[in-house]
């Protein structure tokens, strides 16, 4: 993006809530201030070094006076873009953003979220639009099995190449013990599941999890005076091409592309030069869609390139290392949860399921349905 | 400034209550323009003018949703008109997963009755 250095700022500390299913009563504001008190933790910063707020949840109308409230702080710098699960990657160009200009010098970025202790309905209500609720779309998954329907109509994509992507995720969460799932899968178990939006079942959608988390920022400067090897902004990009499915203008390109090609020229680099891949999976053909539009393979190969475990441990590129959110968590907006895995990998502490040798990653978030598109790519010192 | 009497939901709504499906007509974007609003989304003018479709289109995308408690599976479909606009609807008088992407398509009201509001469905055109 004009205006942002590459590696102006780097991300500096990262960590998880609990996930999964938290204790009743949990608020999402809590798990975000759980996030921010072990994120803190990791890279030797305190609460009082925090003077940028960056967060969003469908839980709360204004999370950011809930959140700075909460904390007890009166931040200097506070965004709130809220544009589905993408909106932590926009946090990240924003808080580079800030950080550049000297707005604010520990930004902290949080999420929180209790979707599956109060259920989807609830903690994500839908609005009424008098152009699609009364076809009952079953949304998200809906908007995604029509994106689905459309490729495998002019590329060929099969279900058994969509559940390929899945089980890809699961044997990725196998070796991650803070995953949701923990027990194998199959492509015939894929395809025999409980039908959702045709051509998805269940193992086609991601999971409806709990969990929150927070990823702190400072200046690349200040970034090396901190406990743990920074991870550097290189590259930001961001598309919004709709909001609804029925005005998304080809169901089988995403603003991807767009984001992906802004994020490659801030950063310097091509999808030749990324080590580990970290994309939003709400549904498996968002795999296939985002290595398509990010330059993995040519568009309509995504199907066969996925086949085969290519993005599987021991494939040749590792995708969604952590499970991804088919296996290792979904809270609403996932977004956040890619970041954090980036820099887990880049510093190397990523025990089973670490990528040998890897300097660079690309976090890539989505949002609404294919309707924001957030790519961030990040990179050790030696990236930058 | 001029006041709108009428917002563009209201007006698409009762010429579906009339059993026609319209849209709007940008003249300086030379394009249809769906769903229909108080600006266009090419130009940004405020000059739209209403059309009436003739009511044909072809399936662009199609699913079918299996409703996890009660109810049988349905169509939910993405339908281009042939004038240039794109909507969410369903295909009927067929069986849901029968619906195919390419498949001709025409316009029929459906009256969902009290309070609801009429919307556009397709069915096969070759049916009556």
């Amino acid at each position: 993006m004009d205006g942002l250095q590459r590696g102006s700022a780097a991300i500096v500390g990262v960590a998880e809530s609990d996930l999964g299913a938290v204790a009743q009563e949990m608020s999402p504001i809590d798990l975000m201030a759980q996030g921010i008190h072990r994120a803190l933790a990791d890279c030797g910063l305190r609460l009082s070094d925090v003077d940028g707020l960056l967060c969003a949840t469908a839980q709360s109308r204004t999370s950011g006076l809930a959140l700075a409230e909460y904390l007890g702080i009166s931040p200097a710098y506070v965004d709130t873009t809220i544009l589905g699960g993408s909106s932590f990657m926009f946090h990240v160009a924003h808080a580079q953003a800030a950080l550049q200009l000297g707005l604010c010098k520990v930004a902290v970025i949080a999420y929180g979220s209790t979707q599956r202790t109060i259920g989807r309905r609830h903690a994500s209500v839908r609005e009424y639009n008098p152009y699609e609720t009364p076809f009952r779309p079953f949304l998200p998954s809906t908007a995604y099995a029509l994106a689905a329907s459309r490729h495998m109509h002019q590329y060929g994509t099969t279900r058994e190449q969509l559940a390929a992507v899945a089980v890809a995720a699961r044997e990725w969460a196998l070796l991650n013990p803070g995953a949701w799932e923990k027990k194998p899968l199959t492509i015939a178990e894929v395809l025999s599941a409980r039908m959702i939006s045709y051509p998805f079942t269940v193992r086609d959608c991601c999971l409806v999890t709990d969990g929150g988390g927070a990823v702190i920022m400072t200046t690349a400067e200040r970034a090396r005076s901190l406990k743990k090897p920074p991870v550097y902004v290189l590259g930001c990009g961001q598309a919004i091409t709709h909001a609804n499915i029925s005005s998304m203008p080809d169901l089988t390109v995403t603003g991807a592309l767009a984001s992906g090609r802004a994020a490659y020229a801030m950063a310097g680099l091509g999808p030749k030069d990324i080590d580990v891949v970290e994309l939003y999976d709400a549904f498996t053909i968002n795999t296939i869609l985002f290595l398509e539009d990010l330059g993995f393979c040519p568009k309509g190969e995504g199907g066969s390139f996925v086949a085969d475990g290519r993005i599987a441990p021991k494939g040749r590129l590792p995708v969604n290392t952590n499970g991804g959110g088919l296996s290792y968590c979904h809270p609403g907006m996932y977004g956040l949860f890619l970041l954090i895995e980036a820099t887990r990998q880049l510093r190397r502490e990523c025990g089973a399921r670490q990528v040998a040798d890897c300097n660079t990653a690309i976090a890539h978030g989505n949002g609404g349905v294919l309707s924001s598109q957030s790519t961030v790519i990040l990179g050790t010192a030696a990236a930058v | 400034m001029e006041r709108v009497a009428e917002s563009p939901l209201a007006t698409y709504q009762a010429h579906l209550e009339k059993g026609e499906l319209a849209y709007q007509w940008s003249p300086e974007a030379q394009r249809a323009v769906f769903y229909p609003r108080v600006i266009c989304p090419f130009t940004g003018s405020d000059r739209l003018e209403w059309r009436v479709s003739a009511g044909l289109g072809t399936v662009y995308a199609t699913t079918v949703v299996h409703p996890a408690r009660e109810g049988a599976p349905y169509n939910v479909a993405l339908i281009d008109c042939d004038e240039g606009f794109r909507l969410m609807s369903r295909v009927e008088d067929l069986a849901p997963e029968a619906v195919r992407i390419g498949m001709r398509v025409r316009f029929r009201v459906h009256r969902p009755g009290g309070d609801d509001p009429a919307y556009p469905v397709f069915v096969p055109a070759e049916s009556r």
